[in-house]
């Protein structure tokens, strides 16, 4: 509980970058992959990948095996669902809060109309 | 930095809305995210000024935020610092801005909540913030529907 400013933080930083993502859509669609395979895409040096692989392995958000001379890469996504579920919760929150608001300001706006007619009568 | 954005068109003049935003007999008909009854609503709506808001859900929990004015502009924009009370899942500072905008028939309430996050991060998310990341993380949302708290 006391890491989860900390722990949403790193999450988001390591998201923040599109080459990160990159990776991280590959390994969602395909179950593993080697860091060679990674960086295959990308016009950049297997160095400047494996710096990226450290930063994702960081926040948690993938786990690396070795078997031999191969580094097999997989997603691990708890933390993106602990990222959606800070999204969810207020999307909730708010968004049943101003339907109850529209619907208490509506009658409100109707009531001050009706009131507004009734004095232009008189 | 990572933020939940709402839009809704409302039928009622900016004014009523921005009353029923900072008044505690307003907050009292519509704050919470069930149809559970709001506890305790105070409010002192000037900068600096803060809001304290206990709401009871309908499973029988009760939850509690508070936080400080940080712009107050009737009718038309309303920011405040967000905080929930010891116990809740999210217990970091955030920040919530509600803009008015008034239309034919009535108003258009924009209401953005972010989460703040440290310096570094804020400053990596200025250099590379597409929305892309929302897309990202709803999208794990999706896939795994059924998962835990943990």
């Amino acid at each position: 509980m006391v890491n989860y400013q900390a722990r949403l933080d790193r999450t988001f930083a390591a998201l923040v970058d599109p080459t990160r993502r990159a990776i991280l859509a590959r390994l969602e669609r395909e179950d593993a992959a080697t860091v060679s395979e990674l960086a295959r895409p990308f016009a950049i040096k297997l160095p400047a990948v494996m710096k990226h692989l450290d930063v994702l392995g960081e926040a948690g958000l993938i786990t690396r095996s070795k078997s031999g001379r191969t580094v097999t890469v997989r997603l691990r996504p708890q933390p993106m669902r602990e990222a959606a579920d800070w999204l969810h919760r207020y999307e909730r929150f708010w968004s049943t809060s101003l339907d109850r608001l529209a619907t208490y300001v509506e009658a409100k706006e109707a009531a001050v109309r009706a009131k507004e007619k009734g004095e232009g009568r008189r | 930095m990572t933020r939940v954005t709402l839009v809704r068109r409302i039928a009622a003049r900016p004014s009523i809305v921005f009353e029923a935003l900072t008044t505690a007999e307003g907050i009292a008909h519509w704050w919470g995210p069930d149809a559970g009854p709001v506890l305790i609503a105070e409010t002192d709506v000037r900068v600096g000024g803060r809001f304290r808001v206990r709401f009871r859900m309908l499973d029988g929990s009760e939850h509690e935020s508070s936080g400080e004015y940080l712009e107050v502009r009737s009718p038309e924009r309303l920011v405040m610092s967000w905080r929930w009370l010891c116990g809740e899942e999210d217990p970091n500072e955030s920040r919530v801005q509600i803009d008015l905008r008034p239309i034919a028939g009535g108003t258009e309430l924009t209401l953005t909540h972010s989460a703040l996050f440290s310096e570094e991060t804020r400053r990596s998310h200025e250099q590379g913030w597409s929305g892309a990341l929302d897309k990202l993380v709803r999208h794990f949302q999706e896939i795994e529907p059924g998962h835990d708290h943990a």
